[in-house]
């Protein structure tokens, strides 16, 4: 019993003592030192934070953005200009540990934020970091409370709402349906965000809604009567404004009964042909709207998609767009309005402020983006749709 | 008894005491002195809750020997409540201060109306039952806040529950204040942390008060033998109550307490993890043990923070102390060995 016990007492030890080594390389991405403009890169050397779910159910999207954020930095530190010193950290999607590691960023000095990956957790830093004046730009908290209340939180995705009109825009406008069913996540943020525009949308455009169902968080692996309410009143398309993981469940579950309606999915569908064990032929036909086409024909696109592949195995979504987007959109507003890293974080939020809301920025997910003050983006989604197990341009 | 006149259970409730201010006393002074980094200083608030969460449900299960599985239920309806009537009353002029104390009474009645409901059937119950309905009870309570719509306007209050029918019939200058999914958002953050502690030290004086009364010396009758105590006249039932009840109504100011400290709030951050990790705080510092409770919550939270620097080994390590505390606890070696600083304690007076 001892031995086991001092055994193991010396195993932390040397864990503890390993970890400290280390010095948390992997999430501090420090610009390469070159001793001839030395000088001038520590001036423009900025420390760029955000947090996001690195660990637990929505890690997909923290690692993504985290990884995105990473390649975009290294990118910019070997250009001239302004130089990042990156570092994210753990959230576990979870307002209170958000606001710590919020906290733990301000400690190490961060001067610049890219808020928080996922929605509710992006409120609460958002109230943070307008109380603290550091300015910060979401590459995905796409929920419209994140900006309610603040000047300096910018979104780099849609709005959930603009999803949801713009969804029941594209029903009409293509003319895919009149008789429509509905299945959404009555406890999430997201989902109800998108639900409620495309329902009040959804009527002035002549789209009937006959079936309108909803799962829960733990209630989310059996969708037969959802389906069954659909299918029975006779729904020629049925809209998933969820993320991938239901909508899997739900293609497979359709497919079993016999029930081959149109699906029309939102950005949160994007992503569902690398989800493991996945049969991508239950997705076909699915249309999404979105704003990141990984096959794009455009270099830039390419280049990035390439990148991340070599890097991390995998092809990126639309999330690790976004964030490599707002690395780009930090570098163009903070040389254009000649920021250096020795102004006060209240002098670089003023000027961020300024800049974003008058600048273009052209990047992965669009061209020509532009900011209005309450810190939402304009810019045109795509529709999609899966064709031969790979996402095709509708447009 | 010793001789000196003050009993075993004072000299216990004040050595409580006597840590939790001189804790407090130590973080001001590093504060006042700008040593505390932000994230200590961010932290103090949910410290300073999950102790009154740990206390409270060590007093139904360390105190009444009952497992109560769906403390976060409790501490959900006061955050909800509470933060309901701090967004009410945010035009009405009263102070910060105030505001805060009326929310935390506010959200520890509604918890107390809340735990008497579950009480009334399950508290007359032999066995596990507590733990089974505690289990759904926090779960339902989750689900009703999740579909709850609450809005305030100068006509009182409007709710509706499922579909959001509140703010379309709001007058001028209502609000929606609980949106469902989206929980609350933008509230003012009004929680400090003497305002923590005031409510921690509220709470110990209740929960020592009330142990080592009449009543208390009853309901731990009951734990150690309900037949035996039913046996000499003990109403079982009522006694389950009183510990149950002020176990809940506690929760719930802390529950207020917690949710003021942060712009937003959902339902699903108080589900069964949370209640499970309450539960933890109490187990590793002790049933019972008060002390022990709020060592072990403040130990808690503040270690995976502080882990952060080992990046994804902080899961690891986190377990690994976990494990450690519970090996420790029950060693017969260091028993003995911190036994013998306890002079004076005969052996078996704690089981």
């Amino acid at each position: 019993m001892k031995k086991i016990l001092a055994l193991m007492l010396v195993a932390m030890l040397a864990l503890t003592l390993v970890a400290c080594g280390e010095k948390t390389p992997a999430e501090t991405t420090a610009p390469a030192d070159d001793g001839a403009g030395e000088e001038t890169a520590q001036n423009l050397t900025f420390k760029l934070g955000g947090t996001g779910p690195l660990t637990g159910g929505a890690a997909i999207y923290g690692l993504a953005v985290k990884n995105a954020a990473e390649i975009a930095v290294e990118e910019i530190n070997a250009m001239d200009g302004v130089h990042f010193e990156l570092q994210y950290q753990d959230d576990a999607h979870d307002a209170e540990k958000a606001v710590n590691a919020y906290n733990a960023l301000k400690d190490w000095g961060m001067q610049i934020s890219m808020g928080s990956v996922t929605s509710t957790p992006c409120v609460a830093t958002a109230a943070e970091t307008y109380a603290d004046r550091i300015f910060a730009i979401t590459p995905s908290g796409s929920s419209t409370a994140v900006l309610e209340g603040n000047d300096n939180q910018f979104q780099m995705c849609f709005t959930d709402p603009n999803q949801g009109s713009a969804s029941a825009q594209y029903i009409h406008d293509k003319g895919l349906a009149s008789k429509v069913a509905v299945i959404w996540k009555n406890d999430d943020v997201y989902s109800k965000g998108i639900y409620d525009t495309f329902m009040a949308a959804a009527p002035g455009l002549g789209l009937e809604i006959v079936s309108d169902t909803t799962f829960q968080d733990g209630n989310d692996t059996n969708f037969s009567v959802q389906i069954a309410d659909a299918q029975s009143k006779g729904a020629e398309l049925v809209f998933l404004p969820m993320y991938y993981t239901p909508a899997s469940l739900i293609f497979a579950q359709a497919k079993a009964v016999g029930y081959e309606p149109k699906w029309f999915g939102v950005d949160g569908m994007y992503g569902i042909l690398t989800l493991e064990g996945f049969d991508t032929s239950l997705a076909e036909g699915v249309i999404l709207l979105t704003p990141f086409n990984a096959d794009s024909e455009d270099a830039r696109t390419q280049a990035f998609v390439a990148k991340y592949q070599e890097k991390f195995g995998e092809i990126p979504n639309q999330f690790a767009a976004d964030a490599y987007d707002c690395v780009y959109a930090y570098k163009q507003a903070l040389e254009d309005s000649g920021c250096t890293a020795d102004m006060s974080r209240e002098e670089i939020c003023a000027k961020m402020i300024e800049q974003f809301t008058t600048m273009t920025f052209d990047g992965l997910t669009g061209d020509g983006m532009t900011w209005d003050a309450t810190g939402a983006v304009t810019k045109s989604p795509k529709g999609m749709v899966i064709q031969n197990g790979a996402y095709v341009g509708l447009d | 008894m010793k001789k000196l006149g003050i009993s075993k259970a004072s000299q216990k409730a004040f050595t409580t005491y006597g840590v939790v201010i001189a804790a407090f006393a130590v973080m001001q002074i590093v504060g006042a002195t700008g040593n505390m980094s932000s994230m200590l200083k961010g932290m103090l608030v949910p410290i300073c809750a999950y102790v009154v969460m740990a206390v409270s449900l060590n007093l139904t299960v360390g105190v009444l020997g009952e497992l109560s599985l769906g403390h976060a239920g409790f501490m959900s309806v006061g955050a909800f409540m509470g933060v309901t009537a701090a967004s009410a009353l945010r035009d009405s002029g009263l102070s910060a201060g105030l505001r805060l104390a009326i929310a935390m009474v506010v959200g520890a009645l509604f918890a107390g109306i809340v735990g008497f409901l579950v009480g009334i059937p399950v508290l007359r119950l032999n066995g596990d039952y507590l733990a089974i309905v505690t289990l759904a009870f926090g779960e339902i309570i989750k689900s009703i806040f999740n579909n709850m719509y609450l809005g305030f306007d100068k006509k009182g209050f409007h709710i509706s529950l499922l579909t959001d029918k509140v703010s379309a019939g709001l007058g001028e200058g209502g609000k929606l204040i609980i949106g469902g999914p989206m929980g609350i958002g933008g509230i003012q953050k009004i929680a400090t942390f003497t305002a923590g502690f005031i409510l921690i030290m509220i709470c110990l004086v209740v929960i020592f008060n009330l142990v080592n009364s009449r009543a208390g010396r009853a309901i731990m009758a009951i734990r150690d033998n309900r037949i035996a105590a039913e046996s000499v006249g003990i109403p079982v039932t009522k006694y389950k109550m009183m510990a149950f009840v002020t176990s809940a109504a506690m929760a719930g100011s802390a529950g207020a307490l917690f949710a003021l400290n942060f712009s937003t709030i959902v339902a699903n951050k108080f589900d069964f993890n949370t209640s499970i990790l309450v539960l933890v705080f109490v187990v590793l510092g002790g049933l019972g043990n008060m002390l022990g409770s709020i060592i072990a919550a403040t130990a808690l939270v503040i270690l995976p923070e502080v882990l952060r620097q080992f990046r994804d080994y902080r899961m690891l390590v986190y377990a690994i102390v976990l494990i450690l505390v519970m090996l420790i606890r029950n060693n017969p070696a260091i028993k003995n060995f911190t036994g013998r600083f306890r002079t004076g304690k005969k052996g078996g007076a704690e089981k």
